[in-house]
């Protein structure tokens, strides 16, 4: 059995450079969110969203350890995979809101944006439907020797999806270079976690035989390292990884799920949000290193917030698709 | 006694009310889903219940559809009555086996020793900007499999008789409500009623075409022929309410009267339910029809996203208003 814990791991080096990098995208991902809850409050967008505010760190700190062309397969909470990837913010809010130039001609919408150029493969409106789909690229890597990982992202509700269990079995079995990150921000939608996940978590890949690990989900630099570590031994043909991030979302399930307080507290959101905040402790520990000034992150967040007013304009701007059009891409 | 005017409720509140009737009256039944308890559902149907019934009958599960499927076909076996919840249709893509390979068969299979009788409750309908894994009308799937059957309530009066005789039925019944249905208001007697199976309701009684209509299509029927009546045609609507069993006579009766019909349902049209009807009818009243039959359904594409988009794959008052007059073009 291969479980370990290791929250304290940061050995990968991050120097001012990337260090500024992974601020800026926790960032860029944040003021996403925050203008998709505005356009949804004021009615700009069809639909609902599952925002990833208080997640970006897994993201980013899992993107982070990726090439461009390795895959990733995402949520319906999956806006911050999205953009960690690289994906362009103009291209994902013109497909939240139905336009005709968005990642996917507006057919998918928020819980569905794809993206082939930086290699991902679909965030998923069914939970755990991603599983085979990662399982299933890490096989195409294998078999056809690009040396590429594909990353899984999920979040613990999946954990009671059976599909789960037979794709990481077939992982083991074909020593396949997938790495399945679990997002464990303690609610399925509505219920606690403890009510439905018996046992300990990691104890189930660990049964597969799977190198099973847990980090602190708000400690970019604890998800990078233990990413980067996992990422290369999937590389080398060390075979499948499963990590589990301790996160917590900080609005609704989705946008319209405001009161929610039969479900959890507001002293236990005010904690999440003040003391282990991943932008904040992060931007603390740049300043500790000399890497930046606070005015200099002051900065970074006033760009970011600009950009992405910017993107979300273009996409508001943009025309829908032509109703005549629907039947375009139902085959290959 | 003095005649009490009716009460109005919503969709929601009269299939929560059957399910609390039912529940205070038969202690085997129990609701199985996921955020069935404090949350009631995303769409609150079952707020309340967990307060009455407590969390040992309405039980929150882990998101596994198939395994709280299977759980409650083996409870169903052995002397439960559940209520399994399927939060979106498209999810019971995931309960398939269960339903399809077990509950459906476990009766025939056994030489009619073993029954099955429980309740797969789940939603149905596009419209809302959900996309293409939130938004399917999967319900022909399950009408194409002997053992099922299957019930489409179409107004909250339907809707609080029919889930009544769902529970009470001794064979796996699943229970389909529209999505876009759970908060339009209609009378519910508060008195204990049920409505059986196979029985189909003449909306709105006609003369010149029938329309048949399953679901929120009821609506849309009826707005339809709101508008044929100021064109001059007198339309009949019928809402066949379960469409396995299906009510052929009422059907047939109506198209020998009016020469002709249309059939109009949320799923895809190819091979859908409106294709079994239309057969039906021209199987049965071919020589009393003046005009094709005609089918309206969802348009064959995942449904879309983007507003236009989504738009123009339901069927809407004014495309069945279109087909319905051109059964009165001269050629
Ligand atoms: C198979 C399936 N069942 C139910 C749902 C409805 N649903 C959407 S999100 C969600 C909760 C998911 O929780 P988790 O996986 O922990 O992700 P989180 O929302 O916390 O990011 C549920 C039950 C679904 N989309 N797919």
């Amino acid at each position: 059995m291969t479980t370990e814990t290791r929250a304290d791991r940061t050995d990968e080096a991050i120097d001012a450079a990337r260090g500024l990098e992974f601020y800026s995208q926790m960032v860029h991902i944040r003021a996403f969110e925050d203008v998709v809850n505005d356009l949804y409050k004021r009615a700009a967008m069809p639909g609902l969203a599952h925002l990833y505010s208080g997640q970006e760190a897994v993201a980013v700190g899992v993107c982070q350890a990726l090439h461009r062309d390795d895959y990733i397969t995402s949520t319906h909470r999956g806006h911050g995979h999205c953009l960690a990837k690289g994906a362009d913010p103009k291209l994902m809010f013109a497909e939240l809101l139905g336009k005709e130039i968005g990642y996917c001609g507006g057919r998918g919408g928020s819980m569905h944006i794809a993206d082939q150029e930086t290699g991902n493969l679909g965030a998923n409106a069914i939970v755990g439907g991603s599983t085979g789909i990662a399982t299933g690229a890490a096989l195409s890597a294998k078999s056809l020797g690009n040396h590429r990982v594909a990353v899984c992202f999920f979040g613990e509700g999946a954990l009671g999806q059976g599909l789960l269990y037979e794709v990481m079995n077939l992982a083991a079995l074909w020593t396949l270079p997938v790495i399945y990150v679990c997002e464990n921000n303690l609610y399925n939608e509505y219920t606690h976690f403890r009510e439905t996940t018996a046992g300990e978590i990691l104890a189930r890949p660990a049964a597969f035989g799977i190198r099973a690990e847990r980090v602190d989900g708000q400690d970019v630099r604890a998800v990078y390292a233990a990413a980067s570590a996992l990422v290369a031994r999937a590389r080398e043909g060390g075979g499948p990884a499963f990590l589990e991030c301790d996160t917590y979302r900080y609005h609704g399930h989705h946008v319209g799920d405001i009161d929610r307080a039969y479900y959890r507290s507001k002293d236990e959101e005010h904690e999440w949000m003040t003391t282990r905040d991943p932008i904040g402790r992060f931007g603390e520990w740049l300043c500790e290193q000399g890497f930046a000034a606070p005015v200099t992150l002051d900065d970074i967040r006033s760009q970011a917030a600009t950009a992405i007013e910017a993107a979300a304009q273009f996409a508001l701007d943009a025309p829908y698709p032509v109703a005549g059009d629907v039947w375009r891409h139902v085959y290959a | 006694m003095p005649e009490t005017p009716q009460r109005e409720l919503t969709f929601a509140e009269a299939v929560r009310e059957a399910l609390a009737e039912e529940m205070r009256r038969d202690p085997r039944v129990v609701i199985l889903g996921e955020d069935v308890a404090e949350a009631g559902t995303p769409f609150k149907v079952l707020s309340g219940l967990v307060e009455e019934f407590g969390r040992a009958r309405v039980i929150d599960t882990p998101i596994s559809e198939a395994g709280f499927t299977g759980v409650a076909v083996g409870a169903a076996m052995t002397g439960m009555r559940p209520v399994a919840d399927i939060m979106f249709g498209d999810f019971l893509t995931l309960t398939m086996d269960q339903i399809v390979n077990q509950a459906a068969k476990i009766h025939y299979m056994s030489g009619g020793k073993l029954k099955v009788p429980m309740v797969l409750r789940t939603t149905m309908g596009a419209a809302r900007r959900s996309a293409a894994q939130h938004s399917q009308s999967l319900h022909v799937w399950l009408s194409h499999v002997p053992g099922l059957k299957v019930v489409l309530p179409s107004t909250p009066y339907d809707a609080k008789g029919l889930l009544k005789t769902a529970i009470r039925d001794d064979n796996p019944v699943v229970f389909i409500e529209d999505k876009m249905m759970f908060r339009m208001k209609g009378p519910v007697p508060s008195d204990d009623y049920t409505i059986p199976f196979g029985v189909a309701d003449v909306k709105r009684v006609g003369t010149d075409v029938t329309i048949v209509a399953t679901s929120s299509m009821v609506q849309t029927a009826l707005g339809a022929a709101r508008m044929l009546e100021d064109a001059g045609i007198s339309a009949e609507v019928i809402d066949p309410r379960t469409i396995s069993p299906l009510d052929r006579g009422t059907i047939i009766a109506s198209v020998k009267k009016t020469s002709r019909a249309v059939v109009v349902d949320e799923g895809h049209l190819q091979y859908g339910v409106t294709a079994e009807i239309a057969s039906m009818i021209a199987d049965e009243a071919f020589y009393h029809l003046d005009a094709p039959v005609k089918r309206l359904g969802a348009m064959d594409v995942p449904v879309p996203f983007s507003p236009p988009l989504e738009d123009a794959t339901v069927p809407t008052e004014e495309a069945l208003v279109d087909v319905v007059r051109g059964l009165f073009k001269k050629t």
